[in-house]
């Protein structure tokens, strides 16, 4: 039998055929279709429209109402509301409204809604941050999720993937984040347009589940189809701690074909800001030079788990914010929420003079909560750094890791952890 | 059905946030998201395009979101179709079933020039740009494709089938 990848392994599983080959298209049956307050009102519509009656499943499609909500204006509370007497109509199981709503990407696995082996497809492009699971997550428009919604299946194209092997011992304050924006910056935004990019390498075994599902999620920043992780010991807890079901584990075996492979030796990468505006435009903390900051982000499906609130935590504690940077805190889920105020986070962040949000996308995509005027910057955890994103087409993001955020948001520019008065008391961040 | 209009350049890596800026993204009303099409890339884009008029840009068009809106905006706006270097994944497949059609064609995205008026045949794929006379050639769009964006999207495309079909159903028993 011919040598395939985890993501040929997966679709073809879901295709109900032995093998795939990249180029190819299929028809596949899908575990999972999931849509937001943004992308499932168009959905909902065109369910309708193709004459839907019922959902195939209630339990498998998911509705989160997670980019302007808590409402943001009456508009957004329209969308939402349509998206609640859909979720009665169809009895669907998994509508998280106000109160249980976290930010998508985040929620889902925490809820145990993803498990590895499975193919979910999205209405929102960070679809991909399931690959973390060792799954095959995509995202999609609305129109092919409504119809998804009716049939249960969708139809793909079988992508080529390219191999990323990580080898060597990270550096201090490097995280999931750094690794992904280093590996945006060398392939570039398009450099895995079409094609799954497969994660692995000795170093990752060290890297959580938080950095892996921050990796995955931003796999379709380098044009990506999906992100994926090969399931390991780390990956079966994390199952087993969200989860009665185990999922199916798939490996991609050693004669796989893959359009290319790259190395990345730990030894060499430094903490990684992603400059204005493209998340291609990666440079080590060293290169930075002096960019003043106006606001920090922390938050988002790329950084908001309990784990980077921790570490930002660990860098803000015994500081206070830069006179004139505005700090924001979002952790992205209501347990993530809780626990992180049980844990005494929250004193620290508002000891520091940060503020926290309840969970949303919110500045993330310049819906609200920290939006930027005309020729402010931020630097912000969040996953795009485009035109106009988080605000004023003028204004400026930077992309990094919760470390350099927290960091940046006391020296009042961009930084690394190390530029912290009295650092040398702090340990690096562990592996 | 052949494409003919004025050209708008722009450059690599468009993306969806400045197809259509998330500050717009609590309407999905067609005519209003046209309003705003473009207007962080150029500001006076939707005064100055015409019905008809083509965008032609470089690398990874439609890049970022998955947001439908974005194909829907440009549609709306009244661009008859984009010709770029390659486009992003996702809008790829949104732009088809919102039935916007595109052209994938380095040659034409880099020679192609501003303000030059070109005619595109989807049966053929052959851009014709009549300003600089020369020719480029882009993957043809197949019939069935072709008819799906004729609808004006895969959903216009669906009923329109079943909506035959059920008439042929209601003839066959009369």
């Amino acid at each position: 039998m011919m040598s395939q990848t985890i993501t040929e392994k997966i679709l073809a599983a879901h295709a109900g055929l032995k093998k795939v080959r990249p180029g190819q298209l299929i028809e596949t049956r899908i575990d999972l279709a999931l849509a937001n307050d943004i992308t499932a009102p168009i959905a909902m519509e065109v369910f309708y429209l193709a004459g839907g009656k019922k959902v195939f499943d209630p339990k498998k499609v998911v509705l989160v109402p997670d980019h302007f909500v808590p409402n943001k204006d009456i508009a957004a509370a329209e969308q939402c509301r349509k998206m609640r007497l859909f979720s009665q109509e169809q009895n669907l199981l998994h509508f998280f409204d106000l109160g249980e709503m976290g930010v998508e990407h985040a929620l889902l696995p925490e809820k145990g809604l993803v498990l590895p082996g499975d193919l979910v497809i999205g209405a929102d492009s960070h679809t991909c941050t399931y690959g973390a699971l060792g799954a095959f997550a995509s995202g999609m428009g609305s129109t092919d999720l409504g119809t998804a919604m009716i049939t249960g299946r969708t139809w793909l194209k079988v992508p080529e993937s390219i191999k990323l092997v990580y080898q060597g011992k990270p550096k201090p304050w490097v995280s999931g984040k750094d690794l992904i924006l280093y590996t945006i910056g060398d392939l570039g935004v398009d450099g895995a347009r079409y094609q799954a990019m497969e994660f692995t390498g000795p170093s990752l075994a060290a890297f959580s589940m938080a950095d892996r599902f921050t990796m995955a999620n931003m796999a379709v920043e380098a044009g990506a189809k999906n992100g994926i992780f090969i399931p390991d010991d780390k990956t079966l807890i994390y199952v087993r701690e969200h989860s009665k079901k185990k999922g199916k584990i798939y490996c991609s075996d050693s004669g796989a074909e893959y359009r290319e492979i790259r190395h990345y030796n730990l030894g060499e990468i430094e903490p990684q800001v992603a400059f204005p505006h493209l998340p291609e435009n990666a440079r080590p903390i060293s290169k930075v030079g002096k960019v003043s900051i106006d606001q920090a982000v922390i938050g988002s499906c790329t950084n908001g788990r309990l784990e980077d609130l921790r570490i930002a935590a660990k860098v803000l504690k015994g500081h206070k914010v830069a006179k004139g940077v505005r700090l924001i805190i979002i952790p992205a889920t209501p347990w993530i929420y809780r626990q992180a105020m049980v844990e005494g986070l929250f004193d620290i962040f508002l000891e520091a003079g940060g503020v926290i949000s309840t969970p949303t996308c919110g500045p993330c995509l310049g819906g609200y909560m920290g939006i930027l005027a005309k020729g402010e910057r931020a630097i912000a955890t969040t996953n795009r750094n485009f035109v106009g994103r988080m605000g004023h087409p003028e204004s400026e993001v930077y992309l990094a890791s919760p470390a350099i955020t927290a960091a940046s948001a006391v020296l009042g520019s961009i930084g690394p952890v190390e530029a912290l008065p009295g650092f040398k008391k702090m340990k690096g961040c562990k592996k | 059905m052949k494409y003919l209009g004025r050209v708008w350049k722009f450059g690599d890596h468009i993306d969806t946030d400045v197809i259509i800026p998330a500050r717009y993204l609590s309407s999905s009303d067609p005519k209003e998201l046209g309003r705003h099409c473009l207007e962080d890339a150029d500001p006076d884009f939707v005064k100055k395009v015409n019905k008809g008029d083509i965008i032609v840009a470089g690398r990874n068009f439609g890049s970022g979101s998955s947001r439908e809106h974005a194909p829907i905006a440009i549609k709306a706006a009244g661009v008859s179709c984009v010709i770029a270097e390659s486009f992003a994944r996702i809008f790829y497949r949104n732009a088809i079933n919102m039935g916007l059609p595109i052209f994938e064609s380095v040659e034409a995205a880099k020679k192609i020039k501003e303000g030059d008026l070109v005619a595109i045949d989807p049966e053929t794929g052959v851009i014709e740009d009549q300003s600089l006379k020369k020719h480029f050639q882009a993957e043809p769009i197949p019939p069935f494709m072709q008819e799906l964006i004729k609808d004006g999207g895969l959903i216009a495309h669906i009923k329109k089938v079943q909506g035959k079909r059920l008439r042929e159903k209601a003839k066959r028993k009369k």
